[in-house]
């Protein structure tokens, strides 16, 4: 008896401690992520420069344009953040709302990028044309898909919150989406320092 | 000895409740400092400021690992306490991984095209090369 008893207060004890394995598991999910832009970062820092008498960062980038989808991104970090505290307070209607203008961000930022790189591949300027422009490409394009996925997660997690509300299980996922796109913020801004601007100088 | 592993659990109760998604003041502060290491490098390169190539770069690179930081501090609440250090070694880990990629690569292939011979020269021996051929035809 005493021992099942002690048992049992061992285990309430050890649920107080990890609540749920999912964001530190969610977490080392990012850092590999982290890990596959740290690769395509690298590999456009060694092809930056084999221009193969195609145009260049000068002749193709805008800082203006840039500076918008950069702006876009870190209002819709601020505003994801803001749903998180509504939700803490267990506000449903101020959480989805906050979501909402997030995702709008999100997809002004996909429109502008998609805007961006059919204007390249138009003016000849494509993943084709150089290894510098491939390496762009491939890295600034994973950055976009990966956004695009979570527009795809947000849309989901909105309809999973309007019919169940905020329940344990939804404010998991809101919390791992949360992780997800200002991790996305952060590597972006990597991109605008390291792809675009250093190479506008 | 129990009095210590109580306020313990009082303290892991607090962070949930207060730092696990952040506090309205965090928030705040985290989007101020990442306007302005935002707007700094960009109005560098737009403005045209006169500077050394080298500084520019400095900067902006500078600034750049600065509102990581921030980032991950005010937006993703990375902190040494969370998860008993684990989600604190793991970004650790990837840090490491990181450096070592980049740095790693950089450094190989600097190192091979130093070895490498020069586009021009090569140009010119597939030129002799078959010229050669032509006469030996």
């Amino acid at each position: 008896m005493s021992h099942s008893q002690t048992a049992s207060v061992s285990i309430a004890d050890h649920e107080v401690h990890h609540d749920s394995p999912t964001p530190i598991g969610f977490w080392i999910y990012l850092m590999s992520d982290c890990i596959i832009f740290g690769a395509l970062f690298a590999t456009y820092a060694v092809l930056g420069g084999g221009f193969a008498g195609g145009p260049g960062p000068k002749d193709l980038f805008e800082p203006g344009f840039v500076a918008i989808e950069t702006a876009l991104l870190l209002f819709s970090s601020i505003t994801f953040g803001l749903a998180m505290l509504q939700a803490d307070k267990g506000k449903r209607d101020g959480t989805m709302m906050w979501l909402v203008i997030t995702g709008l961000l999100g997809a002004g930022f996909i429109a502008m990028e998609l805007y961006e790189f059919r204007h390249l591949i138009h003016i000849g300027a494509g993943p084709d044309r150089s290894a510098f422009l491939s390496s762009f490409f491939a890295l600034v394009g994973t950055h976009g898909l990966h956004v695009t996925g979570g527009i795809i997660w947000l849309v989901t997690l909105l309809t999973q919150i309007k019919a169940h509300g905020l329940t344990t299980a939804n404010m998991r996922r809101l919390g791992t989406l949360s992780m997800f796109w200002h991790f996305l913020d952060l590597i972006w801004i990597g991109v605008f320092s390291f792809v675009y601007l250093v190479r506008l100088i | 000895m129990s009095a210590d592993t109580h306020s313990h659990h009082d303290d892991h109760h607090g962070d949930h409740a207060s730092h696990g998604h952040g506090t309205m003041g965090q928030l705040m502060i985290g989007f101020a400092l990442a306007a302005i290491l935002t707007i700094i490098p960009f109005y560098l390169v737009m403005a045209e400021v006169e500077m050394s190539r080298t500084a520019l770069v400095g900067i902006i690179m500078g600034l750049g690992a600065v509102q990581i930081i921030v980032h991950l501090v005010f937006f993703l609440h990375l902190n040494t306490t969370s998860e008993e250090g684990s989600t604190f070694m793991a970004t650790l880990l990837a840090v490491i991984i990181l450096v070592i990629v980049l740095a790693g690569s950089l450094w190989v292939m600097h190192n091979m095209n130093e070895n490498m011979m020069p586009m021009h020269d090569m140009e010119q021996m597939l030129e002799e090369m078959q010229s050669l051929q032509s006469q030996q035809g």
